[in-house]
């Protein structure tokens, strides 16, 4: 397996940021290091991981703010020339925000915090961030949001779902996509989605706390093993360095 | 000297759950002829020029680019000179 540099960035309200770097460093034994938000270069970073959790309060919107902080614009260069970029929970809101990835993520259908393990069915496994399985797979993997509602116009919608940009949706343990397996009111089901070029990954569910076995679940690895492994056929470059 | 109050609101094609729960309250207190509720955002601040069509446009880009988010939120926005009185 190459050796992927990850860059976890801390915002102030992170709290999921100490999560990213346990699974992608502790875990999954990979290099990876925090980046201040208030740093204007993201160094030497194969992939980047924004965490949840409330950056700056929430206040306005839901990563509204943290979009402005000096890393982003850095980090938007670096996914515009294709770098690896995660955003998970709040990360995933952030990069709404900041124009990288489509639609929003509204207040919970419930208006309730959902906290809890929810099921997610594999619908790409042709992503960076899913070729480790199969699609149809079932993943366990907790949540913990109020503002995970995805929404976006019917158009863009099925855009995404034609260009296979949806890499995960809500389901039953057997894989069913119905009402009641959908913890937020999110559109379609939709729990993870890519860019269009498929470098940028948004999703509101944690694999990050499902990848220690100590924790009991270690289904969020796919994630993490399935990007590092992508790399070995994407990019080697700097392991030639 | 102007003075800038904007309203941000969900989209109506949006459903608004907050409203929606507030609606049920407002039917508990007896007032069952009231409907629609729609929670917003209200935001106001004073924008330093001489011209007024210069604080409307400023008003409208910060509201376009932080202020709302034109996936999910339509805004509205009043401008009004600012008089040299006190200000509570």
């Amino acid at each position: 397996m190459p050796n992927v540099r990850f860059g976890v960035i801390v915002f102030p309200g992170s709290n999921c940021d100490h999560d990213a770097l346990h699974a992608a460093g502790t875990v999954m034994k990979q290099d990876a290091g925090f980046i201040w938000h208030k740093d204007s270069s993201l160094g030497n970073v194969d992939a980047v991981i924004i965490p949840g959790w409330f950056s700056y309060g929430d206040y306005l919107r839901c990563g509204a703010i943290a979009r402005f902080s000096p890393i982003m614009k850095d980090v938007v260069r670096f996914a515009h020339g294709g770098g690896v970029v995660m955003g998970i929970c709040n990360g995933f809101q952030i990069l709404t925000e900041a124009g990288l990835l489509p639609g929003a993520l509204l207040r919970n259908d419930s208006l309730r915090f959902a906290c809890k393990d929810v099921y997610l069915r594999v619908e790409n496994s042709d992503s960076r961030f899913t070729g480790d399985s199969k699609a149809g797979d079932v993943l366990r993997i907790p949540i913990a949001h109020g503002d995970g509602n995805f929404f976006t116009d019917d158009e863009t919608l099925n855009r995404l779902e034609g260009n296979g940009q949806v890499v995960f949706r809500y389901s039953t343990p057997a894989g069913e996509l119905t009402e009641d397996a959908n913890p937020n009111g999110s559109s379609r089901n939709i729990a993870g989605i890519v860019n269009e070029a498929g470098n940028v990954l948004g999703m509101m569910p944690h694999p990050e706390r499902a990848c220690d076995a100590v924790l009991g679940n270690t289904d969020g690895q796919i994630v993490f093993k399935s990007l590092i492994q992508s790399f070995s056929f994407h990019e080697v470059v700097h392991n030639l360095s | 000297m102007f003075h800038s109050t904007i309203t941000v609101k969900l989209r109506t094609s949006i459903l608004d759950p907050q409203g929606k729960a507030v609606e049920h309250g407002v039917h508990s207190l007896g007032y069952e002829r009231v409907s629609h509720v729609r929670i917003g955002k209200y935001i106001e601040f004073d924008v330093d020029v001489k011209d007024r069509a210069e604080a409307e446009r400023i008003t409208r880009e910060t509201c376009e680019k932080l202020l709302s988010n034109p996936v999910m939120e339509d805004f509205s926005i009043t401008v009004e000179e600012k008089k040299n009185k006190v200000h509570a």
